[in-house]
């Protein structure tokens, strides 16, 4: 079964479990999404939900037309955030204006995260891909560099992909395979064990794990 | 508003009453232990050297001399397993950690100023 919502993630806190175990948690807000568009192969090459997301709980103020357009087609508010997941198999219970919620994650045990990672701006080789650096004393003058960056005059360039100082984080991420602990209807709301990508208050996709996906 | 929710969430886990013990008392902690399918009781004696953290993330340590040996454990002040805590003695204490009683050797170990609860009957 595949199966997705788009969410925000609301921080973390602990929890104690039916066997009295403190268990990490995080708390991800999540949907209600509403289907706007339901796609088939035969129309659209391609089997998969369009949903929609609010991330306020309120439509926006200032939406172009074609974008309300799309939305009154399917007989909701206007999305802010749309996102497609694709169906293996039937897709018959999707229809245009249906809303999903947290409830159908209820008997499922894993779900994925897919969010952005906390930017971390330009970051050197030992915090951005955990070289180990050189000595701190004894006159090294070798602290915290990454060391030769290439070869000689073969093949007289560096290779690509070559780990070096950049740009670190703000970058999409999946977490895979995290338990649901518990879920909230009423509040949309789910727990789940473990950290997710990115800071509170940003906007997380959370799915049904692909490796339990893989296996049914 | 996303904080309130978190509270929200932990506040039905937290045990009532479990306020009345602080730093410095010598205090008999409950556990919960289960052995083979039983569950049965055992009790941990000792000082609270200190309470850390506030809401579901709280812990209390408490120090005990187990035949010669200084013996802490941590418990989280919420915890199910934790069916009641007794106060022994009340004390009367300078610090908020009672981390000073780790060098203290024999006698003085469990040494704490208490607190005079017969003068205070006699009132």
């Amino acid at each position: 079964m595949t199966f997705a919502l788009i969410g925000t993630k609301l921080g973390m806190t602990q929890v104690y479990d039916e066997d009295n175990n403190l268990v990490p948690v995080t708390i991800i807000q999540a949907g209600p999404c509403p289907v706007l568009q339901v796609k088939t192969s035969a129309n659209d090459g391609y089997d998969s939900v369009q949903i929609g997301y609010n991330p306020k709980g309120k439509s926006p103020n200032k939406v172009t037309r074609p974008a309300k357009g799309h939305a009154t087609k399917a007989g909701v508010e206007h999305q802010q955030k749309l996102q497609e997941f694709t169906i293996i198999g039937d897709s018959s219970e999707y229809e245009p204006g249906n809303v999903l919620t947290v409830e159908k994650f209820s008997d499922i045990e894993t779900v994925d995260v897919i969010a952005v990672t906390k930017g971390r701006g330009f970051q050197g080789v030992v915090k951005r891909w955990n070289f180990k650096g050189g000595p701190a004393s004894h006159g090294s003058m070798f602290h915290r560099r990454g060391g030769s960056y290439g070869l000689c005059q073969w093949p007289g360039r560096v290779f690509k992909n070559k780990k070096m100082p950049g740009h670190m984080g703000n970058k999409s991420r999946t977490t895979q395979n995290l338990k649901i602990v518990k879920i909230i209807p009423e509040k949309n709301i789910i727990l789940l064990k473990g950290s997710v990508p990115g800071h509170k208050n940003s906007l997380v996709t959370v799915r049904v794990a692909k490796k339990i996906r893989k296996a049914s | 508003m996303s904080d309130s929710i978190i509270e929200e969430i932990t506040k039905e886990q937290l045990k009532e009453g479990r306020d009345h013990f602080k730093v410095g008392d010598g205090v008999k902690v409950h556990v919960r232990v289960v052995e083979g399918g039983k569950e049965r009781i055992q009790i941990f004696a000792g000082i609270v050297l200190a309470r850390k953290g506030g809401g579901i993330h709280e812990t209390f340590t408490v120090r005990r001399i187990a035949s010669g040996v200084g013996v802490e454990r941590v418990f989280p002040v919420h915890s199910p397993l934790i069916d009641k805590v007794e106060v022994d003695r009340e004390s009367v204490t300078m610090r908020a950690r009672m981390y000073y009683l780790r060098d203290r050797i024999g006698k003085e170990a469990t040494k704490v100023k208490e607190k005079r609860i017969h003068e205070q009957r006699r009132k």
